[in-house]
């Protein structure tokens, strides 16, 4: 059990330590609202990595969940400005943004593409295209019901807060215990294996694509309502937030491994870092250096470990 | 008589304490094509590659025009004038014909400027002693197998090589482009250059060749004049093996039809016409060499590849068109890959993923995975094959190659097909284990099982079958009953000679 875990462990164990040196150094850092604000500004993030935890463990990656989320949170505000009940344009902010994922996966799995390019591609046409469509303005005058949902802000924020956690909470069972979750594990691992096993791993990796396109809509409606007008060029650099918190939480980025268990580690690690640094009275310059040195450390460790011979023979692991 | 081109004497080789070859004696006459012929496993590949420099022998020696070798690697051996073109050419798909020659040829620092003038150039006068006609500024990837073959014979003359070897050279080109090779072939002879040449097809062999050189498991059976031996001789010197391993096959009642195979193929794969049936309790050997087409057979009948044409008649189910693995599966088809690294096993799952994969249902209740009666399933199966395991969630990437397709025919054994199809079951398996692969098989056959069997090894093929189907240029040219069947009349199935004759 601690082997298969082992990763989650030690993500645990940084958390814990950076919590006591936090809780003796500046106990401010743990205060109500302090806690609130840093979990409403993460959950967004971790509902989309949750997606990309599929996509990872589908062998593939998607870089164009920043552009993606720009377009739903722009879309989700049209929507119930044309009229439509706050609920129905959420819905209809994730049917856009899994039909934009559906494109990827399409491209990726059918025309095969490889899916860096492909996402590279809708990334910039996205966000490009959305600069062009709104010449920059923001989505302003929303109706009376939209911001919190209609309801008392602290009723929208456990909303929210729930909402992420079920979230979280059922892809990680459906991953361990819906054949479905299998097929995401056999297709990033071995794809021909799977095929010979009844799979299909082009229909995975499409849907994988468009299960992440809906929850990057969904995040983008739940981060959008938390203001009174919505930026158009929100999400700028959530597929490197989202990217790094699933390989440090243990994903091998060439797919077949990793947790979602692991990603909610990996992202709360992340998550807390930089606020960390300015209740420490360190720079806020550092907060990316910081990362980056984490993301680095976590994947030397996997390659050291796969060098060591734990994995003697299996490329996959080499490079994970 | 003049000096040989080349002399290898007395080569011995051992791979992991396997003699892969035992004292091999091979020369080579400046201006001959001299024949190198044997069953797959017989040694040819090992000695091509000493001679290429590409593994050293254990003992024995090598000498060039009389000069001895005494350190050979492939960057000696292509000083020395020696080349080889495989099968499948190994050449640069981006780059264009030109560059992929001037890289064989040219040498020096890496900072040198390249003249592109003279590589154009060189690339014409090369190609025009080949006979061939292409354009140098084409791009390879965009050139036939046979213009990509011209290309290597291209590269050989410009590395001056005088000594050419040519290792299955005709395999994946048609009879037209057969000739044209030989062609080129008659004219390189007749400047001199030794031609060292593989093939399987002893028609070929009688047509080119001027001598021949026989190996059967790793030792040198004959070398004669081609004048001097027909087909049917050579066929005896290839097999002319007592059977050595022991086969656990007993004797098992053949029930009703399981499969129906009608006049099944694909023309993209060279398959045609394939028509057989195998029933329960029965062991169906299919035979044949390399490239005749069994293993894309059995992927049409998993479904992997689409056929043309025909259908199969799966026990209750009634005739149905393979569409896909999935729906062979629910038919209860069965096929255990060849190659169990690659297409088998899912390195990073546990064994127990791995050996429910292809039948979840098994181990689900209500569409959810249980657990424990994943862990049940492979504990039974880690058992029964005596797999070597920590614990049945170890890493499927953990287990040595041998567990790893223990765990690969598990999976397919869970899913408790009524015919399983197996690819080179025994293939890269230590002894003790393939005997408990051999037992394993045919308790399966005592259970109803259909059971298919590929295999490249005679031995295997004579000892396990009940019912042999020999394969040749992509269908099958005839079944033996095990009473009938001889390495002598498999073997001349697969070469195409016919048993007549």
């Amino acid at each position: 059990m601690l082997e298969r875990y082992r990763r989650e462990i030690s993500v645990a164990l940084a958390i814990v330590a950076l919590a006591a040196v936090l809780a003796l150094a500046a106990p401010g850092f743990f205060t109500l609202q302090n806690q609130t604000d840093l979990l409403l500004t993460n959950m967004p993030v971790l509902i989309v990595a949750l997606g990309m935890t599929l996509v990872i463990l589908a062998g593939q990656i998607d870089i164009s969940v920043g552009s993606v989320f720009a377009i739903c949170s722009v879309a989700a505000g049209e929507f119930a400005k044309m009229g439509l009940p706050t609920p129905i344009a959420g819905l209809a902010a994730c049917a856009t943004g899994a039909a934009f994922g559906a494109i990827n996966g399409a491209l990726t799995a059918y025309v095969r593409i490889p899916s860096i390019v492909v996402t590279l591609a809708m990334m910039v046409a996205i966000r490009d295209g959305l600069r062009w469509a709104t010449q920059g303005a923001w989505v302003q005058n929303l109706p009376a019901g939209f911001q919190w949902f209609g309801l008392s802000q602290s009723a929208s924020q456990a909303a929210t807060f729930l909402c992420a956690l079920l979230l979280a909470c059922g892809f990680a069972w459906g991953l361990r215990n819906l054949a479905a979750g299998r097929a995401v594990y056999a297709t990033g691992s071995n794809a021909s294996a799977a095929r010979l096993a009844g799979i299909h791993p082009d229909l995975v990796t499409c849907a994988v694509f468009a299960i992440t396109g809906a929850l990057t809509g969904f995040a983008a409606v739940l981060n959008s309502v938390r203001f009174n007008q919505i930026p158009s060029n929100a999400g700028l650099g959530l597929e490197l937030k989202v990217i790094a918190a699933v390989v440090v939480g243990g994903a091998a980025i060439t797919g077949g491994k990793g947790t979602i268990l692991g990603t909610l580690l990996g992202m709360i690690l992340l998550g807390v870092i930089g606020p960390a640094l300015t209740f420490l009275g360190v720079s806020a310059y550092w907060e990316r250096a910081i990362q980056g040195v984490i993301i680095l450390a976590a994947v030397a460790i996997d390659a050291i470990r796969a060098r060591s011979g734990k994995y003697a023979g299996s490329p996959a692991a080499a490079g994970a | 008589m003049p000096t040989p081109l080349l002399e290898a004497t007395s080569i011995t080789k051992s791979y992991a304490g396997l003699r892969a070859l035992s004292h091999v004696s091979f020369d080579l006459r400046p201006g001959e094509v001299h024949a190198l012929i044997g069953e797959n496993g017989a040694g040819k590949s090992t000695l091509i590659k000493i001679i290429t420099g590409a593994v050293t022998a254990d003992s024995g020696s090598l000498s060039v025009r009389g000069q001895p070798v005494t350190h050979n690697s492939p960057d000696i051996a292509r000083a020395l004038g020696i080349a080889a073109i495989y099968q499948q050419p190994s050449l640069f798909p981006h780059l264009t014909v030109a560059e992929n020659i001037a890289l064989a040829v040219e040498s020096g620092s890496v900072w040198r400027r390249l003249d592109w003038k003279a590589r154009g150039r060189l690339a014409v006068e090369l190609l025009a002693r080949a006979g061939a006609a292409l354009d140098p500024e084409k791009l390879v990837g965009g050139l036939s197998m046979p213009e990509q073959q011209l290309v290597e014979i291209a590269k050989a003359l410009g590395a001056n090589a005088s000594i050419l070897i040519m290792d299955e050279p005709t395999a994946s080109l048609s009879d037209r482009e057969v000739e044209s090779l030989f062609r080129v072939v008659a004219l390189l002879r007749s400047h001199g250059v030794g031609i060292v040449y593989i093939s399987h097809r002893l028609e070929e062999i009688s047509a080119i060749a001027d001598r021949v050189t026989v190996l059967r498991d790793g030792h040198t059976i004959a070398t004669c004049d081609m004048k001097d031996v027909d087909r049917a001789e050579l066929i005896r010197l290839m097999v002319g093996r007592e059977l050595s391993a022991v086969f656990p096959k007993r004797p098992i009642a053949i029930g009703e039809r399981a499969l129906c195979v009608a006049k099944l193929g694909n023309r993209a794969t060279g398959v045609h016409d394939v028509n057989f049936e195998v029933r329960r309790g029965e062991i169906l050997g299919i035979a044949g060499l390399v490239g005749s087409g069994r293993t894309q057979l059995a992927e049409i009948i998993f479904g992997l590849t689409p056929t043309d044409d025909g259908a199969l008649e799966v026990g209750d189910w009634g005739i149905l068109r393979p569409c896909s693995p999935a729906g062979a599966i629910q038919v209860g088809i069965g096929y255990v890959p060849e190659d169990r690294r690659q297409h088998g096993v899912v390195l990073e799952m546990p064994i127990t993923a791995n050996i429910s994969l292809a039948n979840l249902a098994a181990v689900s209740r209500a569409g959810l995975i249980s657990e424990a009666r994943e862990c049940a399933l492979a504990e039974q199966y880690i058992g029964q094959l005596r797999v070597k395991a920590s614990s049945p969630y170890a890493e499927a990437g953990s287990l040595s190659g041998g567990n790893q397709q223990k765990v690969a025919l598990a999976r397919w054994l869970a899913t408790k097909p009524s015919v399983l199809i197996l690819d080179e079951p025994t293939q890269g398996v230590d002894v003790g284990s393939k005997s408990e692969i051999h037992k394993l098989m045919c308790d399966l056959a005592e259970a109803g099982m259909a059971i298919i069997m590929i295999s490249s090894e005679l031995p295997e093929i004579l000892g396990m079958s009940d019912r042999i189907a020999v394969m040749h240029a992509g269908t099958i040219a005839g079944f033996l009953s095990r009473e009938e069947a001889t390495q002598q009349k498999i073997l001349a199935l697969a070469l195409g000679h016919g048993l007549d004759n």
